[in-house]
């Protein structure tokens, strides 16, 4: 076991590197690096001046020698200026004393760089950013998993029955609808002052404000209610649910077949408890690999939703930092998203190996 | 003039249809309340001997919501009939049912046809056995025809795509023109957006960009995942590590951070589009000629022009395919040249092409893991190994055992990811990457669509429905094929 998870970890690293490299590769690209020194500097810079902009700020330097200096295995680039103060480079700002100055300056001595659109060290960026996806992920985890397992265990529990087929075609017409499209179903129904429900209930005095939910999420930043948190909780939720129960369903009705449950039914066991006692907890080691390996695509529904609600998270920070090339950010996120699939996948491997006993790692 | 209501002169029905759809919404839930109950039949033994059995709540209960169901299809079929009739007298749905006849018309032969001959179709045929198919392959079939129609015949639209007629920006669905020009369409049936353009034209139009990319794209991305996920299966070891490593790495890449890499204007002017474009649009050429020659080598006569025949054709569309102008790849600083121009068949549209490959290269690596698997499965079969021993080659042995007999996962997962390839296409039209802004597909109207969200809905709601019902419609036809495939 040790060993396996040390040889996954291996893995894991090479991923990593590699990935980093091709975003690193196609985010150094000249044109991109053009758009940045363009953003950074002004619009109506001439070829030249681009190309001395970019110099001075170490991104000329040939690929390897830059990726290592993101690293922290390459010393850091240094531009002298006239005067000896106004030199700096990678690892410092002007004006900083010779002694002060440090020669590498990467990830590996802790330091994601410095991200260019937001004006502030990538890391304190990154983190502030995660919390609050962390947020939302944790309401989502926490609506789709028990309805999922709820709604695949209900389905399954009697094969084609009619609670069956309404749940299934429930569950397949969740997995047929993406966020943007029922975010915006939802956003017009539910949270539109001119359309769909709200001025209607609006108009009986059913409801304080003007909308049932509020269609923008930017207030559940610092202060999540149900109100301004649940529409974006429920638009990721519904995409990924309808797939865990269908896996939760199938899991079911293989157990639910199974010679135990055939042999506990003619002994005369209550149905309730043939389900609860002994159907459900074969039933649920299928969805947990299913539910540990859905977190990965839940990503993407956080990038759209909060695109989507305008909620200023993770998500954002990755369509922000993709639209303006800011490169070390960019890096970052996609080194925290790699983390993200990976562990997901170490996670439902061992889990996998400890809920099912059939299944030994050699 | 008077603006349009949905449904003019048939509003009549709209009592009884809405107390349709209640009862039946009431039923269904009736229905799934009392199967938790246990039922109690009552049987009578009549005096000739024979027994009878009423069906009980369940049966009672289940015989009311079947009528309801029926009656609601019969309600919508009435307005839709009236619609084609009436035209805009009506309403709303009237007039759009009146502008789809072609597509009513192609619908109701394609099925007529079907079902006659159901039993002479294989798979396909089956499919009309299942409800659930059915309805998934009416839906799929009825945006696929509006699709082709619209895009290639131009029928079916109300209205210029593109031009934009004073006075109707946002203007709520049913709006008669200003001053409607002779012989124009008087009416915007779906309003106006808000670059004052038809809504109605736009959905019909957006059918054909996602009808022409999705099933296209997806039959790449099976071709080239076929073609690596083989012999990875089939091999084993080095290869298998290797490829599977590649095939993992694209997969921890979340979707929209590769989308926001590689559908770029930046990344079209360095030519990587075009380079990926010719790497993977290469597969269905080595597919079919492995293909064939693995089939016919032992009959060389046969076999070489077959093949000469063949790649030759395919050779040329590829060529024609990846080069524009007379160059493969133009980065502005050097150029490497392809077809020259008078060979060259068509010209792909830049954006559209770098939207097709990324979708290619994110849907490949899924197939190439799902072919791994069933080829890791299928090739311990005894059929496998007495192919070996009669001495066939490796790639006779996995095209020409292992694939057929893999074929209906393969197709049931087509259908799915033709699904999800129409998704991938919508996310890219939201986030606003590849396609122009003014490009009537789905997703960019939804993107153009919800800067106004709070005030103006309709011209967001029809293609987020179309995308809805288009993906529904491909995920029931792959439950229904699951179904049918199943039961032999």
């Amino acid at each position: 076991m040790g060993l396996f998870i040390l040889r996954r970890l291996g893995v894991m690293l090479l991923t990593a590197l590699c990935l980093t490299f091709i975003v690193f590769w196609l985010t150094n690209l000249y044109p991109n690096l053009e758009k940045l020194a363009k953003n950074q500097g002004n619009f109506r810079m001439s070829d030249e001046d681009v190309a001395s902009f970019l110099d001075d700020r170490g991104y000329l330097q040939p690929l390897p020698v830059k990726f290592g200096q993101w690293l922290g295995v390459m010393p850091g680039w240094v531009t002298e200026g006239e005067d000896p103060a106004d030199t700096f480079g990678r690892c410092f700002l002007a004006g900083t004393p010779e002694e002060d100055r440090p020669t590498r300056c990467g990830v590996l001595q802790g330091d994601w760089g410095f991200s260019t659109v937001f004006k502030n060290e990538v890391g304190a960026t990154v983190l502030t950013r995660l919390a609050l996806t962390g947020k939302l992920m944790l309401c989502v985890l926490l609506l789709m998993v028990p309805s999922a397992l709820i709604i695949g265990v209900l389905a399954g529990m009697r094969e084609g029955s009619k609670l069956d087929r309404s749940l299934s075609t429930f569950s397949i017409a969740t997995t047929a609808t993406p966020e943007y499209v029922s975010g915006v179903i939802f956003i017009a129904l539910l949270a539109s002052s001119k359309f769909g429900v709200s001025p209607w209930l609006a108009d009986m005095g059913w409801i304080d404000g003007k909308t049932l939910f509020l269609g923008s999420a930017s207030s559940a930043m610092e202060n999540a209610t149900f109100w301004n948190f649940f529409l974006p909780v429920l638009t990721i939720s519904l995409y990924g649910m309808g797939y865990i129960a269908r896996m939760t369903r199938a899991s079911m009705t293989e157990v639910m077949t199974a010679q135990y449950i055939r042999t506990a039914r003619l002994k005369g066991v209550k149905f309730s408890d043939i389900v609860m006692k002994h159907a459900l907890r074969n039933a649920l080691i299928a969805p947990f690999t299913v539910i540990m390996l859905q977190i990965p695509w839940l990503l993407n529904g956080v990038v759209i939703v909060e695109t989507l609600f305008s909620y200023k998270g993770f998500g954002w920070l990755l369509v922000q930092a993709a639209a303006n090339n800011d490169i070390e950010l960019l890096l970052a996120v996609s080194v925290i998203s790699v983390i993200v699939v990976l562990v997901t996948q170490l996670i439902s491997d061992i889990g996998y190996v400890y809920l099912n006993p059939r299944i030994r790692i050699s | 003039m008077e603006p349009l209501t949905w449904t003019g002169s048939l509003s009549g029905l709209n009592y009884i249809f809405t107390v349709a759809l209640i009862l039946l919404a009431v039923s269904i839930v009736v229905q799934i309340a009392l199967s938790f109950v246990p039922s109690g039949t009552t049987r009578a033994i009549h005096s000739d001997g024979t027994m009878a059995s009423d069906s009980g709540a369940q049966g009672f209960v289940g015989m009311i919501t079947s009528y309801l169901f029926y009656a609601v299809i019969a309600l919508v079929a009435v307005y839709l009939v009236g619609g084609v009739l009436m035209g805009t007298g009506a309403g709303i749905l009237g007039g759009m049912s009146r502008q789809m006849v072609p597509v009513w018309i192609a619908l109701i032969v394609t099925f007529a046809v079907s079902i006659t001959y159901k039993r002479k179709l294989g798979l396909y045929g089956k499919l009309f056995d299942s409800t659930v198919g059915m309805i998934g392959f009416a839906l799929v079939m009825f945006w696929v025809f509006t699709g082709i129609m619209a895009g290639v015949f131009d029928m079916l639209t109300t209205h210029d795509t593109l031009s934009q007629v004073s006075g109707m920006k946002n203007k709520l669905p049913g709006t008669p023109m200003r001053s409607p020009d002779e012989g124009e369409y008087q009416w915007y049936l779906l309003g106006g957006d808000n670059l004052a353009r038809d809504v109605f034209s736009r959905l019909l139009k957006g059918a054909w960009v996602v009808v022409q990319i999705a099933p296209l794209a997806t039959l790449f991305a099976f071709m080239v995942g076929i073609t690596l996920g083989l012999p990875a299966g089939y091999y084993g070891g080095r290869l298998d590590t290797f490829l599977s490593f590649l095939a993992n790495l694209i997969l921890a890449f979340p979707v929209i951070l590769l989308f926001y890499l590689l559908v770029t204007p930046e990344i079209v002017q360095t030519g990587i589009p075009n380079y990926m474009a010719a790497f993977l649009f290469v597969f269905p050429l080595i597919f079919i000629g492995i293909l064939l020659n693995s089939r016919y080598y032992t009959q060389p006569s046969f076999r070489t022009p077959l093949l000469i025949v063949v790649l030759g054709a395919l050779g040329w569309l590829y060529l024609s395919l990846i080069s524009t102008k007379g160059n493969i790849v133009d980065a502005g600083s050097y150029q490497i040249p392809g077809l020259p121009g008078f060979l060259d068949g068509f010209d792909i549209d830049p954006s559209i092409l770098v939207v097709f490959v990324s979708v290619v290269f994110v849907n490949s690596p899924t197939v190439f893991r799902i072919v791994r698997g069933l080829a890791l499965d299928i090739k311990t079969r005894d059929y496998v190994a007495a192919a070996q021993t009669r001495g066939e080659g490796p790639w006779y042995i996995m095209l020409w055992e292992i694939l057929p007999n893999a074929r209906g996962p393969l197709i049931v997962d087509f259908c799915l990811r033709i699904g999800y390839t129409t998704i991938l296409l919508g996310t890219l039209g939201f986030f606003g990457l590849g396609l122009e802004s003014e490009s009537p597909d789905w997703g960019t109207t939804i993107n153009t669509g919800r800067q106004l969200i709070r005030a103006y809905v309709h011209p967001l709601i029809p293609p987020a429905l179309a995308l809805l019902t288009l993906v529904l419609g491909l995920n029931l036809l792959a439950d229904g094929l699951r179904e049918e495939s199943l039961r032999d």
